[in-house]
């Protein structure tokens, strides 16, 4: 019990230098965390995504779209439960700062999505409106839509002014679902293109396959893409999840240099601490010596420099650890529509905690070999 | 008399570990914080240099890229014809007419595919961007499947060498040249015949078209006559606008993420160059008495700190720089989220970014090093001198 008074007492002897170490570590923990928070931010997408769907897209690239015709084609495949299909509609709310994600969608899209929850009337009220839309909890908290407001986009791809009606809100099924997006009928958009640009009208973006088991996905897969090949259209056909990783992938540059500055600031960190104890331990030498003149073996002394070290890592990473969250909260509220998704995870919260430890460790071996290994003559001669 | 340098600096080489711990961690930061200037610097290039200023993009209005772009074959006509598009030596009209779709392509040592430019154009399509030169191999004959390559397209995706054939829209394109677009957006991109691209792709309508301006002042009235004519749907901007509004989002991203992590991590070192002076500091009590008796006044004492402090920044400063622009020789290839399309742009060390670091390198060390300073110059003689 005194070893560890005495620990805590050595750990703030020199008060403001074991404070500056304390808030150094703290913010180091905090942007570890926070770093690392992003890069999972950055995967929620996919990680939600199923194995169990999979996405047919033309296989030049998504530009190009498919015939309406395939349906027929991919329903008959063996294995296959149901097919869907959505276009992406890219249109700007307001101003193009508002992005969100709007997709025409086929009547029977929602079957495929059980993890979108929609209440029954809501959802009758949508089929029975041609210019009905549905819109995710997200969407909806954010731009304050509610049922029965008129929703106009200005069309990108699609041109022109397009007007809907929100006839319900669809909620996540659980926390890590993104709901920051719009679905409508895909015939409100073909109908209204085979008037104005017919050359456009019966074509679908991707089809979204159910299949019967996640395990035959891959020949699923195969099969799919051979009903069509050497047609017009040529198709590419893989899971919803490999599907939602190739657009991650797009940016792994960027999240390789993410993950190499979380443990940067780690390093930065380390070497910060390492020279706290370094100093403080040099300035004992002399104390170091006459506890072993006393009678106290190395392990005393080891206890005693790592035992602090460890000491100003678990204060400085516990508070960066509890600060993780709310600053989380706060970095959500700035950047907002940026990540719908942007949750602490446990992994992080482990990850942390091993930094902080690994710091603490590390900072003490140099300082802990040295006062083990030293002298007692030389030791007590010692001036710090 | 101020107290020397030499004397200054002997004291940093005295604590060799404390000082290259607290040098290695101010390294770091300015290593980050100057890798993102670079990056961010090497990105505006990229774009800078892929516009040409007197060139004009037309694309449909409300529209921010080429691929969600559309123009048809007669308005395409009107706007050639413009008076203020500039004539060619032939007397023909400098205007490409172009199509502008992504193809998935697989980078070698990746699984997973990227979306590469593919760009329809025609010879002047090269005449309007001077920048653009074929390196290897000849050029694309009008009429053939025929494609050629900008140098980071070239072997950095599978099958993308000359002679390689790509297969794609029901056809095999061989390809028989690569241009080096002098490190502009093209150099990501993949260029074919115009024509022969629109049939693959079953396109009627061209993308987006570049014209050049005969008289640079004459861009308002352009713009003015493309916007107002009731035949056409487009807008027009001078090429480098376009290619910069293009880009803006993921310029932005990275400057955002880049500065909120270095000024993070500059609290973290700042602290270490603290945590090192007020040790400076305090373990020579009696030097900074002796130095006070010997005649040093106390704004000489603040300065030998300050400048100790300065001298330490200024160190991991340089280091960082160095280690800095060795990231010269690395490129940096992400999707734009503007165009959904892959983008390879590299890290340039300027003049400028070069001077911002190490200013602020000395800056963190100017912060960390004040209070300690002030302690050491605030000390009393008699008191200092009789600490043991």
């Amino acid at each position: 019990m005194y070893v560890l008074r005495m620990v805590l007492r050595n750990a703030f002897r020199h008060r403001l230098r074991t404070l500056l170490t304390i808030a150094g570590l703290t913010v180091a923990v905090l942007a570890f965390g926070l770093l690392q928070t992003v890069v999972g931010a950055w995967f929620a997408g996919a990680e939600a995504a199923s194995n169990a769907r999979l996405v047919t897209r033309n296989s030049i690239s998504l530009v190009f779209p498919l015939p309406l015709s395939y349906q027929a084609r991919i329903r008959s495949v063996e294995g296959v439960t149901e097919v869907a299909y959505s276009n992406w509609f890219g249109a700007v709310y307001k101003e193009p700062k508002n992005f969100f994600a709007q997709f025409a969608v086929s009547p029977n899209y929602l079957d495929l999505y059980p993890e979108f929850v929609v209440p029954p009337e809501q959802r009758l009220a949508w089929l029975r409106d041609r210019k009905g839309a549905l819109v995710g909890r997200q969407l909806a908290d954010e731009f304050g839509f509610e049922v029965g407001d008129l929703l106009p986009l200005q069309g990108t791809i699609y041109p022109g002014t397009w007007e809907f009606v929100v006839r319900g809100i669809f909620e996540g099924a659980d926390e890590t679902k993104v709901t920051r997006q719009m679905l409508f009928h895909w015939d409100y958009l073909n109908e209204t293109l085979r008037k104005t640009t017919a050359r456009r009208a019966d074509q679908v973006g991707v089809y979204v396959v159910g299949i019967d088991s996640p395990d035959n996905a891959a020949a699923i897969s195969q099969r799919i893409d051979a009903v069509v090949a050497n047609s017009l259209a040529e198709t590419l056909t893989e899971t919803e999840q490999a599907f939602q990783l190739g657009f991650v992938a797009m940016s792994d540059q960027i999240i390789g240099a993410i993950r190499i500055v979380s443990y940067v600031v780690i390093a930065i960190i380390l070497a910060v601490m390492a020279n706290t104890m370094a100093m403080s331990a040099r300035e004992r030498t002399a104390e170091y010596a006459t506890l072993k003149a006393l009678g106290f073996g190395p392990g005393f002394i080891v206890a005693l420099i790592l035992g602090e070290s460890l000491a100003i890592c678990a204060i400085g990473g516990g508070l960066g650890l509890a600060l993780t969250t709310p600053a989380a909260e706060m970095f959500k509220a700035v950047v907002g529509n940026i990540f719908p998704i942007f949750q602490v995870s446990s992994t992080t919260v482990v990850l942390q905690a091993a930094a902080a430890l690994t710091v603490g460790v590390l900072a003490a071996i140099v300082p802990t070999l040295q006062a083990a290994r030293v002298r007692i003559v030389d030791g007590l001669r010692a001036i710090g | 008399m101020s107290v020397p340098v030499s004397y200054i600096a002997r004291n940093l080489w005295t604590r060799r570990v404390t000082t290259l711990l607290t040098a290695g961690g101010l390294a770091l930061v300015v290593f980050v914080f100057a890798a993102v200037l670079m990056l961010d610097a090497g990105l505006k290039r990229t774009l800078v240099t892929t516009g040409e200023h007197d060139n004009v993009v037309a694309i449909r209005k409300g529209t921010q890229t080429e691929i969600q772009s559309g123009l048809y074959r007669d308005q395409a006509a009107v706007i050639e014809m413009h008076p203020a598009v500039a004539l060619d030596a032939d007397g023909g009209r400098l205007a490409a007419k172009e199509t502008v779709v992504l193809i998935s392509l697989t980078k070698i040592g990746r699984d997973k595919p990227s979306n590469v430019v593919i760009r329809g154009t025609s010879a002047n399509g090269f005449a309007l961007r001077p920048q653009v030169r074929l390196v290897e191999g000849r050029m694309f004959r009008p009429g053939a499947s025929e494609i050629v390559v900008g140098s980071s397209v070239a072997g950095s995706y599978s099958g993308t060498r000359i002679g390689d054939r790509l297969r794609f829209a029901q056809r095999e394109w061989t390809i028989v040249g690569m241009f080096d677009a002098g490190g502009s957006g093209f150099d990501s991109e993949i260029w074919g015949d115009v024509e022969q691209l629109m049939q693959a792709f079953r396109r009627t309508v061209y993308s987006s078209m570049v014209v050049r301006l005969g008289d640079s002042e004459r861009f308002a009235g352009f713009k003015a006559d493309i916007e107002r004519d009731p035949r056409l749907s487009q807008e027009v901007k001078r090429e480098r606008q376009f290619y910069s509004d293009q880009s803006r989002a993921l310029s932005k991203f990275i400057t955002i993420l880049g500065l909120t992590l270095t000024s993070i991590f500059s609290i973290g070192a700042m602290i270490g160059a603290m945590i090192t002076m007020y040790a400076a500091v305090a373990n020579r009590v009696r030097e900074v008495g002796t130095l006070r008796a010997l005649g040093f006044k106390r704004r000489e004492v603040l300065q030998a700190f300050m400048v100790e402090s300065l001298l330490l920044a200024l160190a991991g400063g340089i280091a960082g720089l160095a280690g800095a622009s060795l990231m010269q020789a690395a490129s940096f290839s992400t999707t734009n989220f503007q165009t959904f399309a892959d983008l390879t742009f590299g890290f340039v060390l300027t003049p400028a970014i070069a001077a911002q670091t190490l200013l602020f390198a000395l800056a963190m060390g100017l912060v960390g090093g004040f209070l300690p300073a002030v302690r050491a110059a605030r000390m009393n003689i008699v008191d200092s001198l009789r600490a043991s």
